[in-house]
Order: structure tokens, then sequence, then C-alpha cells
């Protein structure tokens, strides 16, 4: 799951040092800060962060949706053994929406308003397929089937504000699904649903996947979601993975302070808090002027604990802190371990 | 759709007789005495007070309306007692005393010079304004796009009487480019037909074309950050499709409804271009109307630019029925 290892025997997915810089008036917005991460076949990674944090800007990346012209990209992403930053864009737009296809926040404004749902869909099959267009409806019909839609043969022909929040979600799986890719990016894909829906949403997009074996990066700014269906969770603030490990392993074994923050802020159903919910106090860092060291020691409670002021000065690396499991913090192992076990109990309510 | 169709006919209807009402209350308020003008300046009291019997200006303000009225459905007859009554057929919109016409036959014969020279300009403005505007989006923030928004805002500055005269001086008479203008139909003499058209076409189209170009470019470029764009891209989409079919399919449709109303309003009368360019059409008969103090011709005009606009209003909320779907019309 970690960033190193030989190019021969690749991960299926593999970003390595992957930056994303626009230029603009005000300076250079460093919105994606070498981020590294890896994900084997079939397996669900979700990226986790608050707005800002740099986590659509790489699932942007990664689709190929970063406008080359606009924005500096370096580092490298590796799909399925091909180099993709590097590719011309003629052969980007042949991935996009066959091998890797995208889900995105707001299904009220993701669809065109002026065209048929599944016009939209058959337009997607017939950009990569050489297929008719009886057959690619037929294909289209049964896809709507398979992501829930009622009265298909009716809702195929409807307009996209004839639809529910819902229903149009559906519709963007199904448009994403449609051409069999094999890596899934869902950016906040229930965000913009009501509760109930939102669950539905998530069952369907993992049934589908292990119908597909589709490989998916979820992104969310809600860690109550991600437990349920990913097997590896990667942290992000300000622009730079601050903590990766397996799903139960964040949960559990926390141990960046941005993480414990993070944790701490998810309402919980099943306990009593102590205390009101606990936010992290002051605001995520300018993308035009990051922290020379550590992104996060502004908001930091334990950066004092590290001797020589390195928070302030010293970039700290992504590095290993157990199996399968990265931290990004200067502070000594044993003793962020001690303060995330603190937290957890106070968390627990014991 | 049809109760939609009958609603709105009859608040067409509705409208155009409130607007009918106060244009011809309105004009009979205004100083000037109508009777008085009829004749020359050496006029015997006697022959006014003839006049105004013979023009029906004796008769109270009300039965006026009412004759003018019921003479757009039913037609009517001027000076009946006279030997020589004037007999004008629905729809009469009345009979200008000064010109010894009925105004119908003046519009008649003004509203081609107006279609043409509108539709002309249109096809210019909206051609080079939708061109231009599209271009500079697809090339934002460089040379090209500041350049064209450059010139729009110089163009959008220009008053068309500046552009016109302008025009006049240097095409026609300091270079002889082309000859001095003198209308004649399409039909009948193509050539000098566009000969005279064109400057008048330019004039109207540049300050027209400027607005456009800008219209266009925030359009297309807001339309750009839309999210179903994103989505078209996410589709492998060629770009020349994300652009034209999703983008622009989506960005263009209120310019299409903006120009057809500004396409109606051009059609009521480009008074100051005709007028520069001595053409005959609605603008210039207007102008002359109004100076001459022509009611039967000045209520007739504006009744008639009021009911292209008023028309035209329909047309475009039935349009972007058709093209936007989100628009239900009930």
């Amino acid at each position: 799951m970690m960033p190193s290892g030989s190019s021969f025997d690749r991960p299926f997915l593999q970003v390595t040092d992957l930056a994303v810089a626009f230029p603009t008036e005000d300076g250079l917005v460093q919105a994606v800060d070498g981020v590294s991460l890896s994900l084997e076949r079939g397996k669900t990674l979700a990226i986790v962060g608050e707005s800002g944090s740099g986590k659509s800007v790489t699932a942007q990346a990664i689709m190929g949706l970063i406008n080359r012209k606009a924005a500096k990209i370096s580092g490298q992403i590796w799909l399925d053994g091909q180099e993709l930053i590097a590719l011309p864009q003629n052969e980007v737009q042949e991935l996009m929406g066959s091998e890797i296809a995208m889900i995105f926040q707001d299904p009220m404004s993701s669809l065109h308003p002026f065209y048929r749902i599944g016009d939209q869909i058959i337009e997607a099959i017939r950009a990569h397929r050489d297929i008719g267009k009886a057959a690619a409806r037929s294909e289209t019909i049964d896809m709507l089937r398979r992501v829930g839609i009622p009265a298909v043969e009716r809702r195929v022909d409807a307009y996209p504000h004839q639809l529910s929040g819902g229903m149009r979600q559906r519709v963007m799986i199904a448009m994403a699904l449609i051409n069999s890719p094999a890596l899934l990016i869902a950016d906040e894909p229930t965000t913009a649903l009501d509760v109930t829906v939102q669950a539905q949403i998530l069952e369907l997009i993992s049934n589908l996947q292990d119908e597909f074996g589709t490989t998916v990066i979820l992104i969310t700014h809600d860690l109550g979601i991600v437990a349920d269906v990913a097997d590896e969770v990667a942290v992000m603030y300000g622009g730079r993975i601050v903590e990766l490990g397996r799903t139960a392993m964040i949960y559990e074994r926390p141990e960046m302070p941005y993480t414990l923050g993070l944790l701490s802020s998810v309402p919980r159903m099943d306990k009593v808090l102590p205390e009101r919910l606990d936010p992290i106090r002051g605001n995520p860092p300018s993308p035009i002027r990051l922290p020379k060291g550590c992104v996060f020691q502004p908001r930091c409670d334990y950066f004092e604990r590290v001797s020589g002021g390195a928070c302030l000065t010293v970039r700290p690396e992504l590095l290993p802190s157990g199996p399968d499991h990265f931290v990004r913090c200067h502070l000594r192992v044993e003793e962020r371990q001690q303060i995330a076990q603190d937290v957890l109990r106070v968390l627990a309510g014991s | 759709m049809v109760a939609y169709l009958v609603r709105r006919v009859l608040g067409m209807f509705l409208l155009l007789f409130l607007l009918s009402i106060s244009v011809f209350f309105l004009f009979n308020i205004l100083p000037g005495d109508p009777a008085r003008l009829t004749c020359g300046r050496a006029c015997a009291p006697a022959t006014i007070e003839a006049n105004r019997h013979r023009l029906g200006l004796d008769e109270p303000v009300l039965t006026q309306y009412v004759k003018f009225v019921s003479g757009i459905f039913v037609g009517r007859t001027f000076s009946p007692d006279s030997p020589e009554p004037i007999d004008c057929e629905a729809p009469c919109l009345g009979y200008s005393f000064n010109r010894h016409e009925e105004v119908l036959s003046l519009i008649a014969r003004a509203a081609p010079v107006t279609f043409w020279l509108a539709i002309g300009a249109f096809l210019m403005w909206i051609f080079a304004g939708i061109t231009f505007g599209i271009f500079a989006a697809l090339r934002r923030g460089r040379w090209p796009d500041r350049l064209i928004m450059t010139v729009s805002m110089i163009g959008y500055s220009l008053p068309s009487f500046f552009i016109g005269l302008v025009l006049v001086f240097f095409v026609i008479i300091k270079w002889q480019l082309l000859p001095f203008p003198s209308y004649v139909s399409p039909f009948e003499n193509p050539g000098q037909f566009f000969q005279t058209m064109l400057l008048p076409w330019i004039v109207l189209a540049t300050l027209n074309a400027a607005f456009y170009v800008r219209l266009t470019r925030n359009q297309v470029l807001e339309v750009f950050g839309d999210d179903y764009v994103r989505t078209a891209r996410a589709k492998g989409l060629p770009e020349r499709v994300v652009v034209v079919k999703h983008a622009l399919r989506a960005g263009l449709t209120p310019i299409v409804t903006a120009a057809g109303l500004d396409l109606a309003y051009l059609l009521g009368g480009a008074i100051i271009s005709e007028n520069i360019f001595s053409l005959p059409g609605l603008g210039s008969l207007a102008i002359n109307s109004i100076t001459d103090s022509d009611l039967p011709l000045i209520t007739g005009i504006t009744l008639l630019t009021a009911s292209i606009i008023i028309v035209a209003n329909l047309v475009v909320d039935l349009l972007y029925a058709v093209v936007d779907p989100r628009v239900r019309i009930t």
C-alpha cells in the first residue's frame, strides 16, 4: 500500500509525489503537495479531509480532469502499468469514461439539463465503443435497472430535472459504470443527498464494486461513512497525506493529531459525549502560504512537545508507524500513541 | 399548452387595448392643433374649422377613440358628409391628412425598408458577436481575448450617430467607395440595395455586436465552470463535442432569446441610422410624423411597434420552452 515499490511489481494504482499547483494573481496555489499512495485492484480507498485539503484535486488529477494549461502537475500516476501524467491529451481522453470513471458531488448539476438521461448515457457508451444506437440504448436501460431506477422504460427518456437527487446520482453511477471502468472515483457522492438516500447510494456503489470488480477511490469529508465501505483510508490536510492506513487502523489506533481531531468532531449516535462536540480550532492553512514545517502545526495542540520547534521549521515525512500504517508527524511514536489513547478514551466516554 | 396560448394571446390583446388608450389620449392632450396643421400658413379660421369637422376632431375624444378602434376591425369612412368621402377599409389605422394617405399604406411602404435593415444588421451582429464571443472565451486572459474585449468596449461606447457620420464622411464623401445611399428594393436592384444598406447595417451591427461579444463570452465562461461540462469531459468526449454540444448548447440559449427581443425592437424602426442614411423606413416615418404632429400616423406607428414587441415576447417565451426542457408551458 505504500509509496515505494519496484517498477516490476507495481500495484494497480500507484501515485508518486503528485503535486498540483494553480498559478493565480495572488500567487501559486499549491493544492496538492506531494501525494503518494497505492491501491490494489478491487479495493476501496477513502481519501478523507476537509474543504481545501486537496482531496478533490488529487482525484481530478488521477482522472485527468485538471486543465494542464491552467495548472502545474508533477509526479507520476501509474494505472495498470501505464503512466498517466505524461500521456498526451487524446490518450487521457480515451481512458476517461472507459478505464477511469468519476461520480461527482452534486447530481443536481452534474447532468446536462437539456438532454434526456438515456441519451447522456448512450453518449458515454458511444464515445468509447463503436456500437449502434439501439444496442447502446438497451445497454443503457439494462444499466439503469441495475442501479435501481424504477420504471426504467419511462425514465430513460426523462430529463434530469424530472428526477429526484437520489435518482440522479443513480443515473450518474450508471453513466460512470456503463463502460466497466477499472477505477471508479467517487467525489463526495453522497454529500448533496438526504441521509437516508446516502446509505442507499453507498450500498449501491459497494454492491456494484463487488459485481464488476471495480477499484474505488471514495473522496469524502465524512468519516462517518468511511468505516463501512473503505479498505484503506488516507487522511489529507493542506495538500498532503498526513495519515494512511487500513481502515481499522485509522479508527482504532490513529496517531496524527489531525486525524484525532477529525474523529472527535464526528457526531456519535451510540455514545453520550462528556461535553459538546469538539471541533478542531482555527482554520485550514491558505494554500498560497503553506506553513514551512508541518501544515497542521498552527492548529495542533501538541506541537510544543516536539523539541527544537521542528514542527515550525522542518517538513515531516510520511513514515511507517507499524504494519500498513503511515503517519506524517514529528511527535515520537510512543508519545503520539499515548495522546491518541487519551483522546479516544475521552471519546469513548470512559 | 393550448390554455397557455389562449391566456397569452388574450393578455396580448388586453395590453394592446390599454396601450391604444394611453397612446390615443396622450397624443390628444399634447399641445398643437392637428386641424391647424392641415392647411398652409395663411389659413382662414373657417377652413380650419371645416377641416376639424372633416377630421372628426370636433367630436369628443372618447367618440374619436371608439371610431378609431372600430376602424381597425370594420373599417371606417372619413368625412362622410363631404362630397369626397374617404373610405378606409379594415384594418384601418387612420388617415393622415398631412400626407393625404392611409396610415396603413404609409407603414406598408416604410416597413420593408426597416425589415431589410433590421434583418441584415441582425445577421451581422449575431454572427460577429457570437463568433468573437466564443473565440474570446476559449482564449480567456490571453491577447486575442483582450484585443476582442477592448475593441468591443470601444464599439459599445461609440454612439451610433457618430459611427454613422464618420462612415458617411470617409467611405462615401472622402474616399467615394460607395455611392450616396438611395434605397431600392433588393428584388429590383440588388447591387444598389447592398451598396445602400452596407453602411447602415455596419452601424447598427457594431453597437449590438459589441454587446453580444461580451454577453456570449460571459455566458460561455460561466457554462464552462458548470458541473455538467465537467461530466461531459469525464465521459471522455472530444473537446470539440464538449464545447459545442454541451457548453454552447446551454450557454447560448439565453443569448438566442435576448437576440429575439433585440430584433423585434429594431423592427420597430432604427431612428438614427435611418435618418443618417436617408432610408425611408419606420424610424424616419416616426420622426417625421412627430415633427408634423401627424397624430393618426404617430398612433399607428406606435401601435404597430408595440405589437411587434409584444408578439416577439410571446415567440421568445415559446422558443425558450422549446430549447430548454426545464421550462414548462402551463
